[in-house]
């Protein structure tokens, strides 16, 4: 299995610290209002594509749990979905940050920053779910029930709603992408490697965490 | 699987037993009225974005309230005989038209009073009419779900808000962009995309519900 081998945890490792040494000092093009402060975009969106990759996998583990009944599959689903929240989490503050610089406040009613944040909450209802079920069976089969309900939702509130609204992002509300002008090709040079890094990234933490479960769960059955 | 005569029984049922013991439905009505009172009484007036807001927010709680007796009014043993006469997608499609019933006559009733109590700022009535009794659909289809998720857990009133609140802003939004449109009259080609992708998002959730179903229906 590919994921029970090593090197694409070495690549993850190598990809994000080449991100993390040439976003900071690599060449970045001049540009208003964002300057130096373009250098985020290799923290910040990579968080992004990192969280929907993870939950991803929490609703292809969720319809395989529902499938197949084997608590692996859970286990699998609740671990991709905190580390999901997690990089959420990175992705709202680097966010936060970054819009505190260049658009004045930290919170600027921005779709995509409401609909971020309105996706975490769904992850967390999902927690909250389990954490009010007692039996595990019981609690595995109705959080992935949920999970695999709001999942197409979720999708519809990141990708679709953005696009109907105005919006300060690049890309929305007839603001060009950052690939029509900011991004030269120096830029990109770093930001593929980190979105591909932060990725793997992820899934390496989120299969620490399953590991760590599944040992718990047998420690306690001896 | 799916059969129009089960749906219709079950429907049948489930509108016999609310026409017999009418508290329920008059119950979310009085909610409905004594909400839009209170906010008449704290507003006085208010200018149509908030009028539009508000009439959705009072919409919001007043549906996941009628909602979700949907699950939990059914007694364990009339649970036990629905299983052996029906399938579950059977049981979900007349829980869904149910509600949708119930829902769009709510909010019907609903912005009659509403404004009749603040003054009505609505330019194009026909479309916003449409977004009141779409809305009362989509809030029954999407919360039908919710409110079956959320009757397999024992602490279920507070959980049906938390678990539905957050996928039900999608819709919100889209609904409160909609009806904004007619509120200022503008041209009706303009709310094409919305009219769509709120009829989408309601079509995806109906086969999602079909699909899952069959797994918590028992459990």
């Amino acid at each position: 299995m590919l994921i029970k081998q090593n090197w694409w945890k070495y690549l993850g490792i190598l990809l994000v610290l080449y991100s993390i040494f040439q976003g900071l000092l690599g060449s970045v093009p001049e540009l208003p209002i964002l300057h130096e402060s373009i250098r985020n975009v290799y923290f910040h969106v990579p968080m992004w594509f990192a969280m929907i990759i993870l939950f991803v996998v929490n609703a292809t583990y969720s319809v395989k749990y529902l499938n197949s009944n084997n608590t692996k599959h859970d286990t699998w689903a609740v671990e991709s979905a905190n580390i999901g929240v997690l990089l959420g989490i990175l992705g709202i503050v680097t966010g936060m940050i970054w819009a505190k610089y260049t658009w004045g406040e930290a919170w600027s009613n921005d779709p995509k920053q409401n609909s971020a944040a309105i996706a975490l909450l769904v992850y967390m209802a999902y927690f909250v779910l389990r954490g009010s079920i007692e039996d595990e069976q019981k609690k595995a089969k109705i959080s992935a029930v949920y999970s695999v309900f709001a999942f197409p939702i979720m999708i519809v509130l990141i990708f679709i709603l953005p696009r109907l609204t105005d919006s300060l992002h690049p890309g929305n509300g007839g603001n060009p992408g950052f690939n029509t002008y900011d991004m030269d090709n120096d830029m990109r040079k770093v930001f593929y490697p980190a979105v591909i890094g932060w990725i793997l990234m992820g899934i390496w933490l989120a299969q620490v965490k399953f590991r760590l479960r599944t040992l718990e769960v047998k420690s306690l059955e001896k | 699987m799916i059969s129009v005569k089960i749906i219709k029984a079950l429907l049948l049922k489930d509108l016999l037993i609310e026409w017999r013991n009418k508290y329920s439905f008059n119950g979310i009505l009085l909610y409905v009225f004594s909400t839009v009172f209170i906010c008449y009484l704290s507003f006085k007036q208010i200018n149509p974005v908030v009028w539009n807001a508000l009439f959705w927010i009072i919409m919001l709680f007043a549906s996941v309230n009628a909602v979700a007796k949907s699950f939990m009014q059914e007694t364990k043993g009339r649970f036990l005989y629905m299983y052996t006469i029906s399938s579950a997608q059977n049981i979900i499609i007349s829980k869904i038209i149910y509600n949708a019933l119930l829902m769009m006559l709510l909010s019907l009733i609903s912005i009659l009073f509403y404004s009749v109590v603040f003054k009505n700022p609505v330019q194009d009535p026909l479309f916003y009419g449409i977004a009141v009794i779409l809305g009362g659909l989509s809030f029954s289809t999407i919360l039908t779900m919710v409110s079956a998720i959320a009757s397999k857990v024992n602490n279920n009133t507070t959980l049906m808000a938390i678990l539905s609140f957050p996928i039900m802003v999608p819709l919100l939004m889209l609904l409160i962009k909609f009806s904004k449109n007619a509120i200022d009259g503008l041209d009706r080609s303009v709310s094409m995309n919305e009219l769509t992708a709120i009829l989408l998002l309601n079509v995806i959730t109906i086969a999602i519900s079909l699909l899952l179903f069959p797994y918590i229906w028992r459990e």
